[in-house]
């Protein structure tokens, strides 16, 4: 590479507040068109905006987690443009004097940690959804999702691959659900974002031309989006061209960037302070109610299940990239399940499943107690671990106390000693090649052995203690 | 020495979706020249450190609670737009 | 009847002498009348003002009667939403327009049981000095047609002149109250910024914009301003103060007030006859035992220029909404762009666009500093004016107007030669006062309004002097011949 990279990111997070920013509108997803809307979100004449106190608590709220400097003055501007979607044909923003400046969050990549500067978050209001009817020439608006809170997280132009725009993205995910302040569900809307790269020699100061990605549906198009385009400039800047100031999409199909326009110099927004609505004085009392309600954080937790559940880094890790994940995970030891073989539960069967079924914990069956239990019954000796993966996929796909499944269906585990015996004692019968084989130091053959026992108990038999009666059981022939 | 040009007018006409045929870009240009060269006028004050006022009264934390309260169906809702499709207002296509 | 106040209507409806029907009927009659040359209305409600007061009948001579208000018919400026009575704030690209909801006033009016009789003409988005910039036809002065009625809100203060309404409500962001309260010899108050709610009244200049009551004495605005003040949770501007009994401070006695009369408002340019108006005015305040001494308003000067800047800067974004897409009159377009730039160039008139146009620039990048923040910054120095003067004075008096209304046509071509009209009532608002207007001569058979400034909430103080001034002279009782 000739070039140094210098990526932005600039994210943008619905809050789940109950109503809009500036009316008393439900926030509700999903709703019929134009059901959560009212004169107020509507842009009609002579009305007026009403701050939302929960949205300005959440957005301090997060602008702490990011380690933001909150503003004790703090203001809100209009920034004018037409579009259909924009009732007002102005969206009321923060300018000048966004809610949190300044703050940070560590990333992870490669097993090491890097600080990426967040140079603002400021508070607005969304805009409605606008849908393109396909082969008309006509698009259609609907105005329930305008007038939802949103904070818009800039960070500062820190990060250097699309390695690191991914983890950034992920662990500001991580912290802006475990504030509680957003679903962060990019398949809603509820969090978005728009990227930033551009090139410059090594060396140099001075930032290259950017080119700004939009329309990025997942971390993984953000990634493999900016990935493209570091490719895509390098090329150009070596042809000797210029790299143009232009917005691109990302063409999932294509896996390439694709024009959407060029831009002439810097749109004019007019932004002006908003004359409908009066200043916020942000005092240490307020700000310390808001800190008091910020819960345990990602890297906090982290630490923590390294130091009390003696978890491995990488599992305290991988546990507490999800709020979710990490929260199953708290319940289950709060039930009294073993921490790291939960952890191992979690990281292995679970996420495997999660994974191929593209689901959320919460989207599943299974519960915290359901996974203990299941545990627990591992190390009692109920069942086998082999047996266990069995009970767990009825857990998953359909609930229900594992107790109860493994009596339903008879999967007990055999541990009666006189019971194992004679089922050992038959196989050894029907098996005399083996025997021979043992007695000339072959020890292969009890692991076939063991196998045929498993076999005939269909995996219900005690494997420890059947091992032991088959060396016992030869030993007396 | 004239404050606006015909340029300028045009490109504010744009940034404010007016349409203006030569003659009216001619008119504004000429009328917006006089009312900016009045507004020059206040360039004879010193107002270096002279705070600006967005607002007359010093308001401030006018907030409200996060409560629901629904207000129109959607028929209300779209009683007054000029044209509609499937519960939505339509538009003319947002692509060329 | 038309020369009857408030509290004599209520005694005739109390005592059964006069019922609510009779008396809308009265208003209508008269409007069918003289509307014709006066033009003060936009819409009426006829079919609905006559229902309302046939089921305010039943309530007469009972308790739910009681109200000072209660029965009255009432004119609303266009630029005040009304649900379901179509609001056009005379621009062509509402001509169908029918809003949702009503505004505060409008509610507050209701519990107080008025009745609406219609709409009142005015400046398109009140954005004009004489009415001629309605998106439909000028209202022409009751006291002689050939002459403006003062705007923007030249239907409220006509229809009252006319004796079609009793009072009306109005709105001023630079004297739109105020100027055609003088133009036609009625009252009119621009109440402090923050006092009374602007939900729902279609927004100019959201800093400077204030609904007020019209009306033909003193006692009838206290009356009305009485029922609609105070703090609206629905205004986050509004200001969450205790409305004082405005009616205790109609006393007639100002002795020992403190009167202070900028010379900037006597200055060149000022009319002989107004000028002369204001001194005999200030002649009876004294022998009524005020005192009053020349002062300086230093900044009044540059008023003109900071409020066209700002008041367009912030009417460019209150007037992007109206683009054709939930409400309003769409024109025919190919495309979106089109369809923007269409409704709004064949919605709008020539000084509705001449603003926006001054605003955007205002606001465009590289001129915000220069033209938008400096006049926010001069805005403080004019504000502060205020303040100084009244540290040792009650009241600022002195001229609405430099001039008395004048002839329709007159000043339509030249936007500068109307925009100084309002050099005297412009500053009130930049600083956020409360001011009067009452009539106080008549120079060549128009009306002359004498002004009365207060400091933030001191609408009592206004309205005693007001009061006291409107009880020792007969100008009030002058009215026009239709």
């Amino acid at each position: 590479m000739n070039f140094e990279t210098i990526i932005g990111l600039e994210v943008h997070s619905e809050l789940k507040t109950n109503t809009k920013i500036f009316c008393n509108c439900s926030t509700n997803f999903g709703a019929p068109p134009n059901t959560n809307v009212c004169p107020i979100c509507l842009g009609h004449p002579g009305v007026l905006p009403v701050m939302n106190e929960q949205a300005v608590d959440f957005a301090m709220r997060a602008a702490m987690a990011l380690n933001c400097e909150i503003a004790e003055d703090t203001k809100f501007d209009r920034k004018n443009y037409f579009y259909p979607d924009n009732p007002k044909a102005y969206q009321i923003s923060q300018y000048d004097k966004p809610i949190g400046e300044n703050g940070w969050i560590d990333i992870e990549v490669n097993g090491k940690t890097k600080r990426i500067g967040i140079t603002r978050l400021h508070l607005e209001e969304d805009a409605g959804k606008l849908t393109h009817v396909d082969g008309e020439n006509h698009s259609l608006v609907d105005f329930n999702r305008q007038g939802t809170p949103l904070v818009e997280i800039v960070s500062e132009p820190d990060i250097r691959t699309p390695e690191e725009a991914y983890a950034y993205l992920e662990k500001l995910k991580a912290i802006l659900q475990y504030t509680e302040v957003s679903d962060c569900k990019m398949e809603e809307g509820s969090l978005r974002c728009d990227a930033n790269l551009s090139l410059r020699p090594y060396g140099q100061e001075e930032f290259g031309t950017k080119t700004e990605l939009k329309n990025l549906n997942s971390f993984a198009n953000v990634q493999k989006g900016l990935q493209y385009e570091e490719v895509r400039q390098e090329k150009e800047l070596l042809a000797g061209n210029v790299i143009g100031q232009e917005t691109r999409r990302y063409d999932e199909a294509g896996k390439k960037t694709i024009l959407m326009r060029v831009k002439e110099g810097s749109d004019d927004y007019r932004y002006f302070p908003e004359p409908d609505l009066v200043r916020l004085a942000i005092n240490k009392e307020w700000m310390d109610r808001v800190r008091a309600d910020i819960p345990e954080l990602p890297d906090a937790r982290r630490e923590r299940y390294v130091k009390e559940y003696d978890l491995p880094e990488y599992d305290a890790m991988v546990l507490t990239q999800s709020k979710k994940m990490s929260d199953f995970f708290e319940v289950a030891i709060g039930q009294g399940a073993d921490p790291k073989q939960t952890s191992n539960w979690l990281m292995g069967e679970v996420s495997a499943y999660l994974n191929a079924n593209y689901k959320e914990i919460d989207e599943v069956a299974l519960t915290p107690e359901g996974l203990g239990k299941l545990i627990s019954l591992i190390e009692k000796g109920t069942i086998s671990s082999k047996i266990a993966k069995k009970v767990f996929k009825d857990l998953i796909e359909k609930g229900g106390d594992p107790e109860q499944i493994v009596k339903d269906k008879g999967l007990v585990q055999i541990s009666d000693e006189g019971e194992l015996r004679s089922i050992v004692s038959g196989i050894l019968d029907e098996n005399e090649q083996s025997i021979e084989d043992y007695k000339n130091g072959k020890d292969r053959a009890i692991g076939f052995l063991v196998g045929q026992v498993m076999k005939a108990t269909k995996g219900k038999a005690n494997p420890p203690m059947v091992n032991k009666l088959i060396v016992e059981e030869m030993d007396k022939r | 020495m004239s404050r606006i040009t015909k340029e300028e007018v045009k490109h504010v006409a744009n940034l404010a979706r007016l349409e203006m045929d030569e003659a009216e870009v001619e008119k504004f240009t000429t009328q917006l020249d006089d009312i900016i060269s009045m507004a020059e006028q206040l360039n004879e004050l010193d107002t270096e450190n002279v705070e600006p006022t967005t607002h007359v009264l010093d308001l401030k934390n006018v907030m409200r609670e996060d409560k629901v309260q629904p207000w129109l169906t959607r028929e209300e809702a779209l009683k007054n737009a000029p044209d509609q499709a499937n519960g939505q207002v339509k538009v003319p296509s947002i692509f060329e | 009847m038309f020369d009857k106040s408030i509290s004599e209507l209520h005694s005739l409806l109390h005592k059964k002498e006069l019922s609510v029907s009779e008396l809308v009927q009265t208003s209508f009659d008269r409007i069918h009348t003289v509307d014709e040359k006066v033009k003060a209305f936009m819409t009426l409600n006829e079919e609905g003002a006559m229902q309302a007061a046939k089921a305010l009948d039943g309530k007469l001579g009972t308790e739910e009667a009681r109200g000072l208000l209660f029965g009255l018919p009432v004119g609303v400026k266009d630029n005040i939403v009304t649900k379901g009575l179509r609001t056009t704030a005379s621009s062509q690209l509402l001509s169908n327009f029918e809003p949702l909801h009503n505004a505060t006033v409008v509610e507050r009016l209701n519990a107080a049981e008025t009745i609406t009789v219609g709409k009142l003409n005015m400046d398109e988005f009140a954005m004009g000095s004489s009415n001629e910039n309605s998106g439909y036809f000028g209202t022409r002065n009751p006291w002689n047609t050939d002459y403006v009625p003062g705007g923007s809100s030249g239907g409220s203060a006509a229809s009252v002149a006319a004796g079609e309404v009793f009072f009306s409500l109005g709105s001023d962001t630079g004297g739109s109250i105020r100027q055609p309260a003088a133009f036609c010899g009625v009252v009119g108050l621009k109440p402090t910024y923050g006092l009374v709610s602007r939900f729902g009244l279609i927004a100019f200049a959201s800093s400077l914009d204030q609904i007020g009551p019209i009306t033909n004495t003193v006692e009838d605005n206290a009356y009305l301003l009485q029922s609609i003040a105070g703090h609206d949770k629905m205004d986050s501007t509004s200001a969450n103060v205790d409305v004082p009994d405005y009616l205790s401070s109609l006393t007639g006695d100002v002795k020992g007030l403190r009167i202070a009369v900028p010379k900037e408002y006597l200055a060149e340019g000022v009319d002989e006859d107004v000028k002369n108006s204001v001194l005999q005015s200030l002649k009876k305040l004294e022998e009524l035992g005020a005192t009053w001494d020349e002062v300086s308003l230093p900044h009044s000067k540059y008023a003109v220029a900071t409020y066209y800047l700002l008041s367009s800067s912030e009417a460019s974004a209150n007037l992007a909404r109206f683009d054709g897409v939930r409400y309003g009159v769409r024109a025919e377009a190919e495309n979106l762009l089109d369809l923007y730039k269409k409704t709004r160039s064949e919605g709008f008139g020539d000084e509705v666009k001449r603003r926006i146009m001054l605003g955007t620039f205002a606001l465009s990048s590289g001129y915000y500093d220069a033209y938008y923040k400096k006049a926010q910054k001069v805005r403080t120095l004019i504000k502060n004016d205020f303040e100084k003067v009244f540290e040792d004075y009650d009241v600022i008096i002195g001229p609405t107007t430099p001039t008395p209304a004048f002839k329709v046509g007159e000043k339509i071509d030249n936007p500068l030669t109307m925009y100084a009209n309002d050099i005297l009532t412009i500053p009130v608002n930049l600083a956020g006062v409360p001011a009067i207007s009452v009539p106080c001569g008549l120079s060549n058979g128009l009306p002359v309004g004498l002004q009365i400034i207060g400091k933030h909430f001191d609408e009592k103080t206004v309205y005693r002097v007001a009061h006291a001034f409107e009880q020792a002279t007969d100008h009030h009782k002058a009215k026009p011949e239709l």
